[in-house]
């Protein structure tokens, strides 16, 4: 545990231009504070503020200065009132650039302490660093454990020239106390839109002097654009990388070279939950609710015969006999290669598709210190990625591994002066691995399947301009970047259960939808490819397909599993199996002509079934153009449904399916931001069935308009329809 | 379908194995297969070049494909059941007793059965027995009635009666080389005998059968198709113009040909991708590269060798009681239990749809070597539901090939919602056949999470060393002399898994010998050893080790010296004790680990390991 305890001190910039993304920081920060608190209790916190009107920190008391640097906590060790209080971030008032503080003379008098000599007179940038650091120090002398200063800002504001020296001197001194110290420091410097347009040189400067810090000292900087991408930025969980094999990369028998090789990439899992005992008694307060999982081994022909765990014997299926191995005999026979790492040759990186790599990665590292094995590496990852080469190796991580693994290596050449080369490795599939399914040729396709000219231009443009990788800007969606949507939802919904036990899930929010979903900014930017691509290419449910049942649908989250229920339903088993005898008649509302097949379906008299089904089909064709309209664009298409759904409702007597859909469609629009829609339904007066329409409807003409005039349902006047209301989509799909 | 609500897979545990379901390929039916073989003397007479450069009959390259095809067919789909079915043979063994018919079959097996350890085994030296004990005679000549395919095909519909077209893929793979088997017929009788044989396919297909053609042609001699299988086959249009493009492939290897073609395509599931609101193709995935495990451990009650069934019981820690599976889970955190419903975790891990949503694209360079997880799945489009999704597939695809771009997306798969990238796949046809089907790979991205920062632990402040301008052209000597021309990912075969295989195949059958396996992953060291590789190894050695390179060095301070105090230390303490008093007594198992240790430190022992593998290597050490 102590082992890989951490101290870490978060500074963050809360002046003025950074309150647009203290939301997105303080999301980050209490999410890495959370899982601190599931995976390493022990770890200690603190944090500091910058940019704040006021002033609260310790070289303030000593030496005075340092303004406008609030030491909001002390590190201590991590505990639930931090995540609260990092969600409540204080904005700042003061710009990062404003105050100039001179106390290097007063530092160089009174410099009997190591922390003293990194006082140096710079903006509160480089002062909340210091203080940060101060912490960190003052921390060390009694404790031993990882430090590591977060720093968070946009870096937009100057830094002004200090009494002495130039600014990157004063970086420099810092940088060496820290790198003396053995403290790291990530930076994120958080850039969006906004700032990019503030003084270009005033950033180029802060960015060099960032730069200065990243090659002086242990600090990795790194820069974000989006919201999005900061809460990727942020390393939340510390795992201490773990070596998988050291030892030599054998090039030959004669030269072999000192090797460390880690885990690049592993996922990090949902994490497991325990089994939640109902039994224990309320009035335990001390129970912990654990259960305890007991497992019998039973012969399945003699279930009442127990056979204890060490009188088993594996069995291996081989086609219809089991054969039984003892694990001795195993070890006898098995395939026992010797721990190494061997070269089998390079070969041309065209030869490795990208899909070949069958696992998780790993990364080939020189032997630390041995300047030799970090030279030969180089050498080696330097030629191959000039020559376009990758190297085939076979290895062996641990004696009495029962096999190996075959895998490439890719140079990853380092552009830092204090990075060594290194490779990346994948494992690739043997032969046994591999189906050789063989697939048509595109260019053997029927005509009708193929793109024409204008087609090709057409898709040419969509994969040219829906571009994620602009020129000039940073990627969008880097895998680097980007966290895991479910784990950071999950841990945020673990804080909020944890103070309200019975609160649902709250729904995605949007900078993490911007992961699930693709950026509406983007869409309307590239709104007349996207239309080109809609008119070039005509997409249709496919007629001749006899099973309705089993189609995907597109659906707003959630409901993809109702429909399948309602589609398994009898009812509609029944329909699927007459539609098989009956291809001439209308069937279902299909896409293209939605208003005619229902009206059709609706005219069919060879089961009443056909009512219910055309009713329900229509209401799903609606919800679908509403839901995937693009700014509006199929609203029209949509209210047209709507009033043939509306006529047929009236005509079939059913009033209330359409009365409780049109409630339910308004208010899904409500909920999803989709008000226009509303709008435009007012626009052109839909209303209610009412009783003078239909004798069933329990609606009066005047509930019918205050409805129009007011989208959002009035629960007064509904009434009678409120017991279904809690679940839109039993409604939606038509429950009765 | 594409979204399984199963409170099971919400709640799985990592102990489960999570990714189980994600690597085995998707099996919800079965497979009866008949392969119809033709034995006639042309199948002897036609010769084909193999791999090994040497010569093949046309019956052998068929036998030896279906023997390679059973082999891999026992371990990955062992449920699947198999015939082996010859014609135009001189002896017949079949139901029906028609003439012209073999049905081939070993001990303790149905006609159509799963494969066993003896089919194989036996199935590997039919081509010694063959003559012997079934014989090869042309089953269709002109003065006689008999009909070999007719008959055929009727046996192997009678082979594939069992069990229902619903619940299992029914197929016959006829493999032959004669493409006009009744082109010394005449008139009438000619006419009525190919009437008879393709009512009598249409009867099986119309029973749910599949009947594939796996033609033998030689390059000179190229098999029609047009002449009666298409009818047979019921094959037109655009079906017969694909049939006939892939068997015109100029194949230099048959066999390669065959057992590709004797796998079935098994999709894994079908999919959209949504391209915009309102715009969404449809897409079959495919898993073309998966690890290949030993199979399933049942396990088994040594005394008796019957298997075992594991019960669970759940127990309530706080009371004893024995409760039934609970329904909820819970995480300690801040001191307390936050406790979580199966439809909460499921609502969580919902952040999208279950369809794969396209976000946008980015040019190949964004795709790094390390954005990896887990194997690619294979995507290709189909009409089945939504007409023109090849069309727009096959567009997009171009262009990114053309562009150099691959796209983004979202993967909204309720146990594991992931970006992932589509990597555009062109084909890629060698004269063996097709070595990558068109479409594109969809690649399992890493979130930011799942990416460990490994290099910032090497960084060093005062900058390390970078290989110099001649170090470089030293190794770029090196990888030039060292190079493997035609790589090929599928070269080798899994060396742990052919051992385990070959184990299995001998214990199965009681064979008293193992069988030695060949490890192709092993270096090729008479190749290292040529003057010209050797030289350049020794230059780059020099140019980046000087004259100073030790095999086995440890040189690095701080690392080495650790290991030699402990080994002095080792010496000193070693004294200490009567090492043989000790282990003729049996007192080393009272002795602590620390002062095992010094014993084997002192002997340059390895001193890894339990106590009693410590034990052990003393005793072994002093040879007792």
């Amino acid at each position: 545990m102590a082992r890989n305890k951490e101290a870490l001190v978060l500074v963050i910039d809360v002046g003025p231009s950074m309150h647009s993304v203290l939301p997105e920081i303080e999301k980050v920060c209490s999410l890495l504070i959370q899982k601190k608190l599931v995976f390493s209790r022990y770890d200690e916190v603190g944090f500091v503020l910058f940019g704040t009107a006021d002033t609260k920190n310790e070289l303030k008391e000593e030496i005075g200065g340092y303004e406008h640097v609030t030491v909001l906590r002390n590190i201590k060790v991590v505990d639930e009132d931090l995540v609260d209080a990092l969600q409540k971030l204080p904005r700042g008032s003061v710009p990062g650039d404003c105050i100039l503080y001179n106390y290097w003379v007063v530092i160089v008098q009174t410099s009997s302490v190591v922390k003293h000599a990194i006082l140096v007179q710079v903006t509160v940038l480089l002062d909340a660093i210091v203080v940060g650091t101060d912490m960190l120090i003052k921390f060390g002398r009694t404790n031993k454990a990882k430090r590591r200063l977060c720093l968070i800002t946009n870096a937009v504001s100057r830094i002004k020239d200090p009494f002495e020296g130039t600014k990157e001197d004063q970086v420099n001194t810092i940088a060496t106390q820290m790198t003396a110290q053995g403290i790291k420091m990530d930076c994120v410097i958080v850039r969006m839109k906004q700032d990019r347009e503030t003084n270009r040189s005033i950033m180029e400067e802060n960015d060099f002097l960032m730069s200065v810090f990243s090659n002086k000292s242990s600090s990795k900087v790194v820069y974000v654009e989006s919201p999005t991408s900061l809460l990727g930025a942020l390393r939340t969980r510390n795992i201490s990388p773990v070596t998988i094999y050291r030892g030599d990369l054998e090039i030959s028998a004669q030269l072999k070279i000192k090797v460390w090789v880690y885990k690049k990439t592993s996922e990090e899992k949902f994490p497991t939950l325990k089994k939640y005992s109902e039994r224990t008694p309320t009035t335990d307060k001390f129970g912990a609710h654990d259960i305890k999982v007991e497992y019998e081994n039973k012969i399945i022909e003699d279930p009442n015969k127990v056979v204890p765990p060490e009188q088993r014997i594996k069995g291996f299926q081989y086609g219809p006999q089991v054969v039984p191995i003892s694990s001795a005999e195993l070890e006898a026979v098995k395939f026992k290669p010797e721990k190494s790492v061997k070269l089998l040759g390079f070969t041309d990186s065209s030869n490795i598709m990208r899909h070949y790599y069958l696992k998780d990665v790993n990364i080939f590292i020189a032997e630390p210190g041995n300047k030799n094995a970090i030279l030969a590496l180089s050498a080696l990852a330097r030629a191959m990625k000039e020559m376009n080469k990758v190297a085939i190796v076979r290895c062996v991580w641990r004696q009495g591994q029962g096999n190996v693994v075959v895998g490439v290596l890719t140079p990853n050449v380092s552009d830092k002066d204090n990075t060594p080369d290194s490779f990346y490795f994948n494992i690739l599939p043997f032969a046994e691995d591999v189906r050789d399914f063989q697939f048509p040729s595109f260019s053997n396709l029927p005509s009708s399947m193929q793109p024409n000219e204008k087609q090709q231009d057409a898709a040419d443009k969509l994969v040219q301009m829906l571009d994620l990788a602009p020129p000039g800007k940073q990627e969008v969606l880097s895998p680097d970047f980007t966290p895991n949507p479910v784990l950071e939802r999950y841990y945020r919904y673990l804080n909020l259960k944890s103070k309200h036990p019975d609160a649902a899930v709250p729904p995605l929010d949007e900078t993490l939808r911007k992961i699930t979903e693709p950026d509406v900014e983007l869409l309307s930017q590239n709104k007349s490819i996207i239309e080109e691509l809609r008119r070039s290419f005509e997409l249709k449910d496919n007629p001749k397909l006899k099973k309705s049942a089993r189609r995907i649908k597109e659906r707003p989250s959630g409901s993809d599993e109702e429909i399948e229920e309602f589609n398994k339903d009898a009812d509609v088993k029944a329909i699927d199996s007459m539609e098989y005898s009956a291809k001439t008649e209308v069937e279902k509302v299909g896409d293209v002509n939605p208003v005619k097949d229902f009206e059709d379906m609706l005219s069919r008299r060879d089961n009443p079934k056909w009512i219910s089904k055309a009713i329900q089909d229509m209401k799903n064709r609606i919800f679908d153009l509403v839901e995937n309209s693009c700014d509006g664009d199929t609203f029209h298409k949509a209210l047209q449904c709507l009033v043939a759904l509306r006529k047929g409702c009236i005509l079939e007597q059913e009033p209330k399916q359409f009365n409780d859909f049109l409630c339910h469609l308004s208010k899904f629009c409500q909920e999803k931001d989709l008000r226009s829609f509303c709008l435009y339904l007012t626009s052109h007066e839909i209303t209610l069935i009412t009783k003078a329409e239909a004798p069933d409807s329990e609606i009066s003409e005047h509930e019918a308009r205050s409805f129009m005039v007011k989208p959002e349902l009035d629960s007064q006047n509904m009434k009678s329809e409120a017991k279904a209301e809690d679940d839109i989509m039993s409604i939606y799909l038509g429950g009765k | 379908m594409s979204m399984d609500l199963d409170p099971d897979e919400v709640f799985r545990d990592d102990e489960d194995d999570p990714e189980n379901e994600f690597f085995k390929e998707r099996d919800n039916t079965k497979e009866f297969l008949v392969y119809l073989v033709d034995a006639s003397p042309k199948m002897f007479s036609s010769t084909c070049p193999t791999d090994d450069e040497k010569i093949a009959t046309h019956f052998q390259v068929a036998v030896s494909s279906i023997a390679q095809s059973l082999r891999t067919q026992i371990i990955n789909r062992s449920y699947d059941e198999v015939s082996i079915c010859f014609f135009n043979t001189r002896g017949k063994k079949n139901l029906q007793d028609l003439s012209g018919v073999y049905v081939f079959n070993v001990r303790e097996r149905e006609d159509l059965d799963r494969p066993t350890a003896r089919l194989i085994k036996e199935f590997d030296q039919i081509e010694e027995r063959f003559e012997k004990e079934i014989g090869s005679k042309y089953g269709i000549v002109p003065g006689s009635r008999d009909n070999s395919l007719y008959n055929a095909l009727w046996v192997a519909q009678a082979l594939l009666r069992k069990g229902s077209a619903k619940t299992a893929d029914k197929r016959i793979l006829l493999l032959t080389n004669e493409d006009d088997p009744f082109g010394n017929l005449k008139g009438v009788i000619k006419v009525d005998m190919m009437r008879t044989t393709m009512q009598r396919a249409k009867d099986a297909q119309d029973l749910g059968i599949t009947i594939e053609l796996l033609p033998l042609s030689r390059p000179d001699d190229e098999f029609n198709v047009s002449l009666f299988y298409a009818d047979l086959l019921g094959l037109e249009g655009d079906d017969l113009a694909q049939f006939k493009a892939l068997i015109g492939e100029r194949f230099e290897d048959l066999n390669d040909q065959l057992r590709k073609r004797m796998f079935k395509k098994r999709r894994v599931r079908r999919l959209r991708l949504v391209i915009f609101n309102g715009l969404s193709i449809e897409l079959n995935t495919y898993a073309l590269i998966r690890p290949t495990n030993p199979g399933t451990i049942t396990w088994l009650d040594s005394m008796t060798n019957l298997p075992l069934k594991t019960e669970r019981t759940f127990i309530c820690a706080d009371t004893g009681a024995i409760v039934q599976e609970p329904l909820k889970r819970f995480q300690s955190y801040k001191n307390e239990n936050v406790i979580f419903s199966a439809d909460e975790l499921s609502e969580v891990k919902r952040v999208s749809t279950g369809h794969l949503r396209l976000l946008g694209f980015k040019p190949l360079s964004c795709l790094k070597d390390y954005h990896n997880l887990k194997p690619a799945t294979f995507v290709f489009p189909s009409d089945e539901e939504v007409v023109g999704s090849t069309c727009l597939f096959v567009a997009l695809q171009r262009s990114m090939l053309r562009l150099k771009r691959f796209a983004v997306a979202f993967y909204g798969n309720l146990s594991h919602p992931q970006l992932v990238a589509l990597v555009a796949q062109d084909e890629v046809m060698t004269p063996s056949g097709q070595v990558e089907p068109p479409g594109m790979h969809l690649i399992y991205l890493p979130y930011s999470d799942d990416i460990r920062h490994v290099e910032e632990l090497h960084t060093d402040p005062n900058s390390v060393p970078h290989a110099t301008d001649d170090q470089i052209k030293k190794a770029s000597a090196l990888v030039r002399r060292i190079d493997l021309k035609d790589f090929s990912v599928w070269q080798f075969a899994n060396p742990a898994l052919q051992r385990h295989y070959a184990v299995l195949q001998a214990l199965a059958l009681d064979e008293d010998e193992m069988p030695e396996i060949k490890d192709e992953t092993l270096p090729d060291e008479e190749g290292m050893a040529r003057p010209g590789i050797v030289k350049a190894l020794e230059e780059f050695k020099l140019s980046v080790y000087g004259e100073s390179y030790k095999d086995e060095d440890s040189n690095i301070e701080g690392k080495a010296e650790p290991t030699r105090k402990r080994k002095a230390n080792a010496i000193k303490e070693y004294g200490n004790y009567e090492w043989a008093d000790l282990a003729d007594n049996g007192k080393l198992k009272d002795m602590t680990v620390v002062e095992l240790k010094y014993y084997l430190g002192a002997h340059d022992l390895p001193v890894s390991g339990k106590k009693e593998a410590l034990i052990s290597r003393i005793l072994t050490h002093m040879g007792k």
